[in-house]
């Protein structure tokens, strides 16, 4: 009788008002639905919980001495990590620079119609793949080609020019400079992909009224387009930022490990993650919640500057939402 | 723009003069800037080049060598041991992500069904959405750092460690990505099926997962290439092994950290072997991504 009122002209309808069995599935459903996405939730919570419980100890036996300190010598039990987060901030920096101006201009060339659409797809193709090449095999390219390959021009920058801080000491083999161009190109696609989102955002008729008043195609870009997506371009540039610090694998092959604050280019450094990467598999206890209280460190300054990077993103997207 | 010719309206009407000459300073900063941008793009692929042309050099010429055989099912060499192979790591790293894809699959989509489907606007949806995105900005070795302090500190080194750290990496993919393709299905389709009486359930089951079907698979394809290809999470999750896995709750090989090993130690054989896992490794990678590009193509 629960279906006395579905549609009575036709034997053969499907439509009809859900069963109470079809109701309840609905529910449970529905209801599993709700638990997954609460899981996200709880799942970020469980991992600041968890990490930050496992630091607590060397927290309360370092005190904020850990970021200022500079050692790391586990006999004496004296953690720091300073050289690190110079490391980790000085390498995504440099990284930030030169991914950064090749990222945007790669989305200046896929979006302002320099090239026809096949041609387009095809670096589109390329600066993909560059995404999904894994870190490690970036690494082990760094440790075998790139290095060899900046030696010859390290050795005539030192000599030459050693009185400038950046090229004041020798590559000796791993170092800041080979690290950072890797970083680089590892967060280029990250780059290029926001700020494509962030031209392809802008009405076609800015760009018409601007070739109407008769400028030049870089005039438009240079003057109205950029300008117009300036905010998207700066969250590309602060989440290629915070992919830069979260980036383990290749900078351990590449930085050199060394616990050192120096501006040099040529010098061995080390970061954050590396640090992690490079010592934890073999850590005794107390390192391991040293290692935790870096770790929380690590997840704090990224955490930071994820939110501010999607903050942007998310400003953006509503400016030119609200203008439609 | 250059070519169009306002000079015929000058005798009927005075107008500015808006042609420009090919050698104006405005016409030749142009230029100049374009031939930039293409040295620029040019310049950013030849990384890709390079490290594809190195791998094919240095790892094909084990991989299609003739001792193929042994590379792909023989053990890691030791010390100043000749020959061997990259089995167990292979073996590994296609356990881990068949435990990862089977725990955060199932659980990405259903989350995004609520974010997308069920209730887009709800607080939990928002916060768990935005929780996402930050998710994927998330450093992976603190996917790494997390599971040692969960599972590793309890139950020491195993292939289960190391497949739930690549999970965790793995979700906020698959769910960004399900809900983007959900969000696809047109209102129209939904409200039909509404309108027959369906409950939500079943307009989920019956119009929104066929529809956005293809979409989904591209993310959850995407999600597991990166998972493939991650190495930092495993480091002290799976650590790594020598023989191939016989259970679930040993340390277990995987091909990044076989290169990460191998790339640091002064054997030559070791270094091909290294070159060859990552090749090995950028294959599988690639087969998932092109799998992606396939299944995401939109269907004329």
């Amino acid at each position: 009788m629960a279906k006395s009122f579905a549609v009575a002209d036709s034997a053969s309808s499907i439509s009809g008002a859900p069963s109470s069995a079809e109701y309840a599935t609905d529910r449970i459903f529905r209801g599993v639905a709700w638990t997954c996405a609460a899981l996200i939730i709880a799942l970020t919570a469980y991992i600041l919980w968890e990490i930050g419980r496992e630091a607590a100890p060397a927290m309360g036996q370092h005190g904020l001495g850990f970021i200022t300190g500079t050692t790391w010598n586990i006999s004496r039990g004296e953690f720091g990590v300073l050289p690190e987060i110079w490391g980790t901030l000085y390498s995504s920096l440099l990284a930030l620079i030169l991914g950064g101006i090749f990222g945007i201009a790669i989305a200046i060339f896929l979006t302002q119609d320099f090239l026809d659409h096949r041609l387009a797809t095809v670096f589109r193709t390329i600066v993909e793949l560059l995404a999904a090449i894994p870190s490690v095999v970036f690494g082990l390219w760094g440790i075998f080609i790139l290095i060899p390959l900046l030696k010859p021009a390290a050795e005539w920058l030192h000599g030459h020019l050693d009185w400038f801080p950046l090229f004041s000491t020798d590559l000796s083999g791993p170092g800041m400079g080979p690290a950072a161009l890797v970083l680089a190109i590892m967060i280029l696609p990250t780059v290029a992909a926001i700020s494509v989102d962030a031209f392809r955002r802008i009405p076609y008729k800015v760009k018409e009224a601007a070739y109407g008043m008769g400028t030049t195609r870089w005039e438009a870009i240079l003057k109205v387009m950029l300008p117009t997506a300036s905010s998207g371009l700066l969250a590309a540039l602060v989440l290629g930022f915070g992919r830069a610090l979260g980036e383990t694998m290749a900078l351990a092959m590449l930085i050199g490990n060394a616990n050192q604050i120096s501006l040099s280019l040529f010098s061995p450094a080390n970061t954050l993650a590396s640090l992690l990467a490079s010592n934890f598999p073999e850590a005794g206890e107390i390192e391991v919640q040293a290692l935790m209280y870096a770790a929380l460190v690590l997840l704090v300054i990224t955490f930071l500057v994820n939110v501010a990077g999607l903050a942007v993103q998310q400003y953006t997207i509503r400016k030119f939402e609200g203008k439609k | 723009m250059s070519d169009v010719d306002l000079t015929l309206n000058e005798e009927a009407r005075p107008v500015p003069k808006l042609g420009r000459q090919v050698f104006e300073v405005r016409a030749l900063k142009s230029g100049f800037l374009t031939a930039l941008t293409w040295i620029a793009a040019l310049l950013a692929s030849l990384p890709l080049f390079s490290v594809i042309y190195m791998l094919l050099v240095q790892g094909g010429t084990r991989l299609f060598g003739a001792d193929f055989v042994e590379v792909l099912t023989g053990l890691p060499p030791a010390g100043f041991e000749m020959g061997g192979g990259i089995g167990p790591a292979i073996v590994g790293t296609l356990v881990m992500v068949a435990i990862a894809s089977v725990l955060s699959i199932p659980l990405g989509i259903l989350a995004a069904i609520y974010l997308g489907v069920l209730e887009p606007q709800t607080r939990v949806a928002t916060t768990s959405r935005f929780l996402a995105k930050v998710l994927t900005g998330f450093p992976s070795i603190l996917a790494g750092v997390f599971v040692y302090a969960v599972l590793v500190i309890r139950f020491g080194y195993s292939a289960w460690a190391g497949g739930v750290a690549l999970a965790v990496l793995m979700l906020p993919t698959v769910v960004l990505a399900a809900e983007e393709a959900m969000a696809q299905v047109p209102q129209r389709m939904k409200d039909a099926a509404y309108g027959m009486g369906c409950t939500r359930t079943q307009v989920i089951w019956k119009v929104v997962l066929p529809t956005g079907l293809p979409g989904i698979l591209t993310g959850v394809m995407l999600a597991v290439a990166g998972a493939a290809g991650e190495s930092a999470p495993l480091l002290f999750t799976a650590l790594f092994s020598n023989y191939f896995i016989s259970e679930l709750t040993e340390p277990t090989a995987s091909l990044s950290i076989l290169i990460y090993n191998f790339s640091g130690m002064p054997f030559p054989n070791q270094i091909e072997l290294a070159w060859t896992a990552s090749l090995v490794l950028v294959l599988i990678v690639l087969v998932f991504n092109i799998l992606a590009r396939l299944i995401g193509q939109p269907k004329v």
